[in-house]
């Protein structure tokens, strides 16, 4: 027997609220199907399980609020033969995943990819009258409350009401997560908090873990200007060649380089932990996402080292349409083995960040600009990107850092091999 | 409606007469007791005619105190007696609060299990008579609050007939609440009408638009709104509870969970009620099935008046009934 427990979705997060439950007792699951989804501070997060078995038991139903560790849910595991009705003892629990890094709150920023607005806007939940019913039909539907007329009493809408929103208003896309289909059974989704208050509770979050870094983590800063010409070079002839939906943005060659530049130095992958580094076993980074309410979330993007970059353009794709509409999994938001932020867009000329503690290292870009640039003895205009690391000086020194410059600064002179 | 040879055209009162004299056949403990239901033959007349055909042993006229013949009838049936106690009206209850919610309603429980009342106590509830404030309360859904007691509400011909034996048989005090209006409902029983179940509510009329839970005399009303709206094509569906206390909650949200709107239509005053009672275990039940607030139809928070015109505005009514469910059902239909 498993137990399915409340995640730490973040380093700052002590509760979180059941939304919905996806599955229901004797649904078959596997390792990181999405069973539940989560209310945080931050966001509405699809929770991972990481077990394969029946789902036995439901302990906690939808819509309450339980610190983190607390078994939300029991599972058959498959190599159990579970007779469902055997009571069984109690089996060691297993421990909750704490301290796994969430969300990189690092400045209010804009992200490090702008993005046209998702065709799924959230749905919005200030204080219209809804009826509960109502309420929970348009979830189902996917129906915007904030566009639906209501006949009900004083105005209030009602089943009917979302209803015929729903035949009105094709359906918006499924979103890009393989998504599973609700059980109603499991309980009714409700809206958790609104907008503003979200943004309240998330300024909150980013304060405390700010607060937390600025306090704990001894930072030491480097900065380095980065010759941008082959890599901008290779990615136009690049994108030239290919259609227009496959097309690269320079933002992935950033990610890659930055990720690959971990193998010379991995000191600056992984979490400081009880007073000592414990490594990161994967190379995961945490893109910077603002919101456009405000904030900021910056999920992992997992494995950037080993993937390609047309795989990490569809999954930077994928994970900004998620943020905007607020489908973040579990894995993504605490799996973050160092940040990258990038202020580039924004027209400053480089950014040095705040450690999303426990992790070790952030790095940021600043914009690409033309500047002069000497090559043998002449100047010519280059497009340079000012590149900076914040690291954590408990666990690296200074020369370290510019190693990992260094590397980054080196990979991205060799676009065609990243 | 004919269905000639297997139904007789019988009253309310005489339903509940023939349960009695029934009950009385059946089983030599049972006797009945009150004020004037021997010579005199009930205030309502319900008992007319029993106290010759079974005799002054068993149809017993007491003095005038409620506290008195309802210990009595408690000590009776810790005798092994089975005893039917009649009280004029509810309002007159009061007197015997002591006995039957510090007694009847505990001594099972005070003597460890070892001592059970089986008694059944019947009394008039409800106005529309014009007896004002001495006699037309509803306080039924007082007595629901208590544990240790079941508490009935008939209010079709087949209730009166039936329920009085299963509750004679009931191991613990049961009171049957018969609304004053209902004694002259005149209608069709089958002949063979006897015992029924005491636990369930019952659909008295399936509809899919709105739930109308009522019980008692505002039955009555409940289906003659649900009528008038389906004229309008509003479809209400209208429970009658039959039983206030245990209260069949299943039936209850099952219907909301159909209907997604609930009007509660109950004769008693509106704070404390049944009927919040019944709200509160909606909300806690079937809060997602509802598409619109809960209502309520009760009577206005003053002593029931004299004057007809009063007591009229004072009761729910049905058109009462009817803008309560227009107004959750919308412009929707």
């Amino acid at each position: 027997m498993a137990e399915f427990r409340m995640p730490a979705l973040g380093a700052d997060m002590e509760a979180g609220t059941i939304v919905e439950w996806l599955v229901k007792p004797g649904d078959k699951v596997k390792r990181g199907d999405i069973i539940a989804v989560v209310d945080t501070e931050k966001a509405t997060i699809e929770v991972e399980v990481f077990e394969a078995g029946l789902i036995q038991s439901i302990v906690v139903p939808a819509g309450e609020k339980v610190p983190i560790g607390t078994v939300l849910a029991s599972i058959a595991t498959d190599d159990e033969a579970a007779p469902a009705l055997a009571p069984r003892p109690p089996s060691p629990a297993k421990p909750p995943e704490i301290v796994r890094p969430a969300f990189q709150p690092i400045v209010p920023a804009p992200p490090i990819i702008e993005r046209p607005p998702s065709t799924m806007p959230p749905v919005t939940r200030g204080r219209l009258r809804v009826s509960p019913l109502a309420m929970r039909v348009a979830l189902d539907l996917g129906v915007d409350l904030s566009k639906v007329k209501g006949t009900g009493p004083d105005g209030a809408i009602t089943k009917s009401d979302v209803e015929r929103a729903a035949k009105s208003v094709p359906p918006p896309p499924p979103p890009a997560a393989p998504s599973v289909k609700a059980d109603k059974a499991g309980g009714p989704s409700q809206p958790v908090m609104t907008a503003d208050e979200r943004h309240v509770a998330m300024r909150k979050v980013i304060a405390a873990a700010m607060v937390r870094s600025k306090h704990e983590i001894p930072h030491y800063y480097l900065g380095t200007p980065i010759d941008m010409s082959h890599s901008m070079g290779w990615l136009q002839a690049e994108n030239l060649r290919r259609p227009v939906a496959q097309r690269l943005l320079y933002s992935v060659l950033l990610l890659k380089a930055a990720a690959v530049a971990i193998r010379d130095v991995p000191e600056m992958n992984g979490f400081w932990i009880d007073g000592a580094f414990k490594p990161g076993e994967a190379v995961h980074v945490g893109v910077a996402i603002a919101l456009r309410q405000g904030g900021l979330i910056a999920p992992a993007l997992h494995d950037v080292d080993k993937k390609s970059l047309d795989e990490i353009m569809a999954n930077l794709r994928d994970l900004v349409n998620r943020v905007r509409a607020g489908t973040l999994r579990s894995s993504e938001i605490a799996d973050a083995t160092i940040t990258v932020t990038s202020l580039g867009e924004r027209g400053v000329e480089s950014v040095f960040g705040v450690i999303y503690p426990p992790q070790v290292a952030i790095v940021g870009f600043g914009k690409i600009a033309e500047r002069p640039w000497a090559v043998d003895g002449l100047v010519g205009a280059r497009p340079v990107v000012a590149a900076s690391l914040a690291a954590d000086h408990r666990v690296s020194d200074g020369h370290r850092g510019a190693l990992f410059l260094a590397a980054i600064d080196r990979l991205l002179q060799e676009p065609e091999k990243l | 409606m004919n269905t000639a040879a297997k139904t007789i055209r019988i009253t309310y009162r005489e339903a509940i007469k023939q349960a009695i004299r029934e009950a009385m056949q059946r089983d030599p403990r049972v006797f009945v007791m009150g004020e004037d239901v021997g010579r005199y033959g009930g205030c309502y007349a319900v008992t007319m005619g029993l106290l010759e055909e079974f005799g002054p042993e068993r149809i017993r006229d007491t003095p005038l105190s409620e506290s008195a013949f309802v210990g009595a009838g408690i000590g009776a049936a810790m005798g092994g007696m089975r005893p039917i106690v009649e009280i004029m009206t509810v309002n007159f209850s009061l007197l015997a609060l002591d006995q039957i919610v510090n007694n009847a309603a505990t001594i099972l429980h005070m003597s460890g299990g070892q001592i059970n009342i089986p008694l059944v106590i019947r009394m008039t509830t409800g106005a529309g008579r014009q007896l004002a404030a001495q006699h037309s309360h509803s306080l039924e859904g007082w007595y629901s609050h208590i544990p240790g007691i079941r508490v009935l509400t008939p209010a079709t011909l087949e209730d009166a007939r039936g329920m009085l034996w299963t509750a004679l048989q009931c191991p613990d005090p049961v009171l049957i609440f018969e609304h004053g209006t209902l004694y002259n409902m005149e209608g069709d029983l089958a002949a063979d009408a006897g015992a029924i179940e005491i636990d369930k509510a019952a659909i008295r009329r399936s509809g899919k638009d709105a739930s109308l839970i009522t019980y008692g005399g505002t039955l009555h009303k409940a289906l003659k709104a649900a009528e008038e709206l389906s004229a309008a094509g509003i479809d209400a569906e209208v429970i009658d509870l039959r039983t206030l206390r245990p209260l069949d909650t299943a039936a209850i949200l099952d219907s909301v969970t159909r209907t997604h709107r609930a009007v509660i239509i109950d004769e008693g005053w509106r704070s404390g009620s049944i009927s919040a009672e019944i709200s509160a275990r909606i909300m806690e039940g079937a809060f997602y099935e509802l598409d619109a607030p809960v209502a309520r139809v009760c009577s206005a928070e003053v002593p029931m008046p004299y004057a007809k015109h009063l007591e009229d505005a004072a009761l729910p009514s049905v058109p009462a009934i009817i803008s309560a469910v227009r107004g959750m059902v919308g412009e929707n239909g």
